[in-house]
């Protein structure tokens, strides 16, 4: 039987503000346990919520940005039940009110086509604890630090048909929010997690499949796989004559499978009722119009601008503008070389984004600054140096050896273009492979190649690579 | 004797060097060592903190620093977190949690100079009628200490009818400041919802609690009140709003002042005896220039089950929180997570406190959402319009406080329905948000009738004018058992 | 509505409460009771009545996102049933 997968995503991103969303406790991340857990973090008896304003902000920022209705009036309501992480025995949460409803992402499919998701809602809700599972004579450590910390849910319909879908649209929204940002997008420190919905149905089915949780999923690439494991999984279940149980599955990154959760097996009843310690949360039109005003260019805006401006291909826009800081940092890079979009692009895509992957280092962080490296990019289209060559004063600024001008002079690595130095040495090689020269001139073109070779070694790569082919035609030929 | 003066004779004397904070604190501490067990109406004494802050309070007089309650010795109901200071809630669950951080009702009374002589008895976790479900045993009613003294701020009632301090703080669910009030014989005010500020006040109903001053007169409670009403950062539902002198209007004489009278508050149900008193009271007002107008709040009478869906589902969530594991009782070797959650709570709460929690949950569950908890949501709203026609033509709204006097201890402790109708009068105006009052009218039997007096939203100082102007032309706020002259 | 044994038991464990096996009956005959009282609300109609969760008809007030907490974990551990390197203990979770 042919099978449809369908795939809803819920993704939590963690609000980058300084204090909780109900306390004004710190949300930094990797302090000592329970420092960072005041009384109301606590769940202390007596101690009250108040809702700090940033994450308000932040939220309707994002519904903003995603052409999302932002709620006039959004209410939080409280989540049942109960789980050492969760002091109160309840989560703040919204349910009935949230504070964005619809909107929708346009994804990349990978034919080159595209296809539009749409969001059903954004809420805001506090994080919980952690437990900690190393042995404390058989029992479990509880750090609160992380309670209270503010999160926007942001739900979607169940509108992808792959786990490949799932990726792209969840990496579209992690770019989104750090374009706004709202959230850091850290994924180890789990400011960036996501939920997925999982079932299948026979193809043309239109009623959905009994899905599968997938819970708090870290990284784009487990959540491929996870996906994939589920989707297998459960293909496997119907077709041997099974039924799929709605259930919460965890994803075994180490063995690669997804396993149900022991400790939700029960069916929750969350006996969700209106926070009565929270009133309802009114946005006025005037504090939508701030917030809008304070809205960057979208990834989608700046990539469309890269085409039309820059001349790039769909893709490479596409590439570099994931981030806002790669986005920034080419436009710093283009602004320095004049126009060498094409050049500066690849130099972004190709070897510093290389270097940045080997070290594990954000761009920001990057030893060759967008300066540097458009420094180094106008030696390049002034023929100071050869594109290999670059590679070489590249790493040397890697290295922090200087800008590419330093870099050059240090090094000597100034390209040889006086075709009064340059014919010398043809002369020499020439005369030095008589049977090489014999055998090209009898019509073995591929030794062009070799004498190149020769030339370039030579002159320790300096040559003008143009200029030494034109001066070898001209020589071997003549 | 001290005891038998008001707060704002104690705040002259003291201003006038008669007598030192030092002096009265140690008067009311032994007036707490020779009555307060018997009445059991203490849950702890803080002798020491009190005498400390007595010779700050005096420390303070002397540098011209104090204020009008300055060196008044006072007392908490042990809802509110004491910083350093057990506060228990009345249960079991509390009796060894030490707050580590004071309620803004006790901040405020701190700063003010109040010392603190101990924590109030009361119902656990404020759930009861009577005093009768404290982990630490009933209230006795110091006007027969056979009966009980209401609940749930039964213990702070009991001491200000004996007189074992001049205030007591109280709160106010369903009824919880008023009707101890009422049957012990003291004033009581329950201010609008918000006025009071209610971080650290251990939540019951968090749309329904409200703090506010028990004392033994109108008089007194102004000078309180302007002290614990107030704006609080801290409290998302305590409402900014200027906090008038309540003290200034007290004097305003009553002329015209519409009272109204619901009918549905003199009907089946009300001790006939109890009716006479609150006849007699109406009398004296209209002696004292009242108009009086019957009006009618058609659904009151839903009031107690619509509270009984709002209170009990607010506060199965709310004490959620009492799970064992960041304060407060665990049980002796859990077996496993489920096992440590089920025993600590199971053990921890009292009977009365598990019916309210099961019942909320109930009443929160899938598939009874709506048939309970929307539906008592939307009662809430009938209720609440009801009261806003009747002020659209009355000043205030009267009535008795409780539909009885004080009953014996034990009386209805197996019908938690029949216990909670005592507090049938004095729920509407929490589930409406209003301010309400008690004040001694009268009694019966020799135990003690309360008229209730209801405003209108931050209408307080009327109220406490209302109070104040009965309590100029008759004694019974100045009666005390004959056991605690 | 009349509560059974099973419907108390559920309510418990939702709820998280140990209930003796003795004290069951005595709860499913007083819940029942709070029940039945609770359903008088049904004689009044309510279909067009919006309901109604605060008392004043108030917006939730934004607070400045501020950074104005201390670390006051010993403080607060102090109270606590059980504690090890700054961590609270409660028995294994199984996830």
């Amino acid at each position: 039987m042919q099978w449809e997968v369908v795939i809803g995503l819920e993704i939590h991103a963690q609000l980058a503000t300084r204090s909780k969303i109900f306390s004004a406790a710190a949300t930094a991340y990797g302090t000592a346990p329970n420092t960072q857990a005041c009384a109301v973090d606590l769940g202390l008896p007596g101690v009250l919520p108040v809702l700090n304003k940033e994450v308000v902000r932040m939220a309707a920022k994002f519904g903003l940005a995603i052409g999302a209705r932002v709620a006039p009036r959004s209410v939080f309501a409280r989540k049942n039940y109960f789980y050492p992480d969760l002091p109160k025995g309840y989560q703040i949460s919204q349910f009935e009110l949230p504070i964005v409803e619809g909107g929708h992402i346009d994804i990349d499919l990978e034919d080159g086509g595209s296809k539009r998701i749409d969001v059903t809602r954004a809420h805001l809700e506090e994080d919980a604890g952690k437990s900690l599972h190393e042995d404390f004579h058989g029992m479990t450590g509880i750090d609160l630090n992380r309670a209270g910390t503010p999160l926007l849910e942001i739900v979607s319909e169940p509108d992808m048909r792959s786990a490949k879908e799932a990726v792209a649209y969840m990496r579209k929204i992690h770019s989104l929010v750090r374009y706004l940002e709202i959230c850091d997008g850290n994924m180890q420190e789990g400011s960036f997690r996501c939920d997925a919905n999982v079932s299948v149905r026979p193809m043309g089915q239109e009623e959905l499949g009994t899905r599968s949780e997938l819970k708090n999923i870290n990284s784009f690439r487990f959540v491929e796989k996870a996906i994939n494991f589920e989707i297998e999984r459960q293909i496997d279940v119907l077709e041997a004559g099974g039924k799929i149980i709605q259930e919460t599955r965890l994803y075994d990154a180490d063995k690669d499978i997804t396993r149900a959760m022991r400790s939700k097996e029960e069916a929750n009843d969350y006996r969700y009722f209106p926070d009565p310690d929270l009133l309802p949360v009114v946005i006025e039109p005037a504090f939508l119009d701030m917030v809008k005003a304070t809205l960057p260019e979208l990834p989608d805006e700046k990539r469309q601008r890269f085409v039309d401006e820059f001349g790039l291909g769909a893709y490479d826009a596409g590439v570099l503008t994931a981030s806002r800081e790669i986005a920034e940092y080419f436009e710093a890079v283009v602004v320095t070389v004049d126009g060498a979009a094409k050049l500066s692009a690849n130099w972004v895509m190709g070897e510093l984004t290389a270097a940045l992957n080997k070290g594990g280092q954000d761009i920001a962080d990057s030893p060759v600054s967008a300066q540097m490296l458009g420094g180094m990019i106008l030696r390049i289209s002034d023929n100071t140096i050869s594109g290999k060559i670059a590679k070489e004063v590249f790493e040397a600024m890697w290295a922090g050896e200087g800008d590419a001008d330093t870099v050059i002079e240090a090094k000597g690595l100034k390209q040889i273009t006086d075709a009064g130095a340059i014919e010398p040495v043809i002369d020499e090689i020439i005369a030095a492979n008589p049977g090489q020269v014999e055998q090209y001139r009898s019509g073995k073109d591929k030794l062009f190649g070799f004498f190149v070779g020769q030339v370039m070694k030579a002159t320790q790569g300096k040559a003008n690579p143009q200029q030494v082919n034109e001066l070898l035609k001209t020589k071997l030929n003549g | 004797m001290y005891h038998h003066k008001t707060i704002a004779e104690l705040s002259r004397g003291l201003a006038a060097g008669e007598y030192t904070s030092e002096q009265l604190t140690r008067h009311f501490l032994q007036r707490i060592e020779v009555h307060g067990t018997a009445l059991n109406c203490f849950i702890t004494v803080t002798a020491d903190e009190a005498l400390t802050q007595a010779r700050e309070a005096d420390q303070r007089r002397a540098r011209g620093e104090a204020g009008p309650l300055t060196g008044i010795p006072m007392v908490h109901k042990d809802i509110f977190c004491t910083d350093g200071v057990k506060t228990s809630c009345g249960s079991k669950m509390l009796d060894n949690f030490i707050a580590p951080y004071d309620a803004t009702v006790v901040r405020k009374l701190k700063e003010a100079g109040m010392p603190l002589l101990g924590k109030a008895n009361m119902d656990e976790f404020a759930m009861g009628s009577s005093n009768e479900t404290s982990f630490y045993g009933p209230v006795k009613n110091p006007w027969n200490t056979g009966t009980v003294p209401g609940g749930s701020s039964g213990g702070s009632a009991a001491i200000v009818a004996a007189r074992l301090a001049p205030l007591a703080t109280g709160t106010d669910t369903g009824g919880s400041i008023r009707q101890p009030a009422a049957l012990c014989g003291v004033t009581g005010l329950k201010p609008t919802y918000g006025r009071v500020s209610r971080y650290g006040m251990i939540a019951f109903a968090s749309s329904l609690d409200q703090g506010g001053p028990m004392t033994g007169n109108a008089e007194d409670a102004a000078w309180v009140l302007n002290v614990m009403a107030g704006f609080d950062v801290r409290d998302s539902t305590s409402v900014e709003r200027e906090v008038p002198d309540y003290r200034s209007g007290l004097e305003r004489p009553l002329d015209g002042l519409r009272i109204g009278l619901p009918q549905e508050y003199f009907g089946e149900g009300l001790n006939i005896e109890v009716a006479k008193v609150i006849e007699v009271a109406i009398e004296q007002y209209k002696q004292l220039g009242a108009e009086v107008i019957e009006i009618s709040l058609p659904n009151s009478k839903r009031s107690v089950p619509t509270y009984y869906v709002v209170a009990p589902a607010e506060c199965s969530s709310n004490l959620s929180r009492f799970d064992g594991v960041r304060f407060g009782y665990r049980c002796e070797e859990p077996k496993d997570l489920e096992d440590l959650y089920k025993r600590s709570r199971g053990e921890g709460f009292g009977s009365e406190v598990k019916r309210r929690i099961m019942i909320g949950t109930y009443a929160l569950s899938a598939g009874y959402y709506d048939a309970y908890y929307l539906k008592a949501q939307k009662m809430r709203h009938l209720i609440s319009d009801d009261f806003k026609q009747a002020f659209e033509s009355v000043d205030v709204i009267m009535g008795p406080t409780a539909p009885d006097v004080a009953f014996e201890l034990g009386a209805k402790s197996d019908d938690p329905v029949s216990m909670y109708l005592s507090d049938i009068y004095t729920i509407a105006a929490n589930l409406a948000g209003l301010p309400g009052m008690s004040i001694p009218a009268g009694f019966v039997n020799d135990l003690p009738v309360g008229l209730q007096i209801i405003g209108n939203y931050f209408d307080e100082a009327r109220l406490l004018n209302v109070a104040h102007q009965y309590q100029q032309t008759t004694d019974w706020h100045t009666r005390t058992p004959d056991a605690f002259m | 509505m009349s509560l059974q044994k099973e419907d108390v038991v559920k309510i418990a464990h939702l709820a998280r409460l140990a209930i003796d096996e003795a004290d069951i009956p005595g709860y499913a005959r007083n819940l029942s009771s709070i029940l039945r009282l609770i359903e008088e609300m049904d004689v009044v109609d309510t279909e067009a009545v919006t309901p109604m969760a605060h008392p004043l008809d108030m917006v939730q007030r934004l607070r400045d996102d501020v950074v104005s907490e201390e670390n006051r974990r010993e403080c607060f551990q102090k109270i606590a049933p059980q504690v090890e390197n700054g961590l609270y203990l409660v028995p294994q979770v199984i996830e």
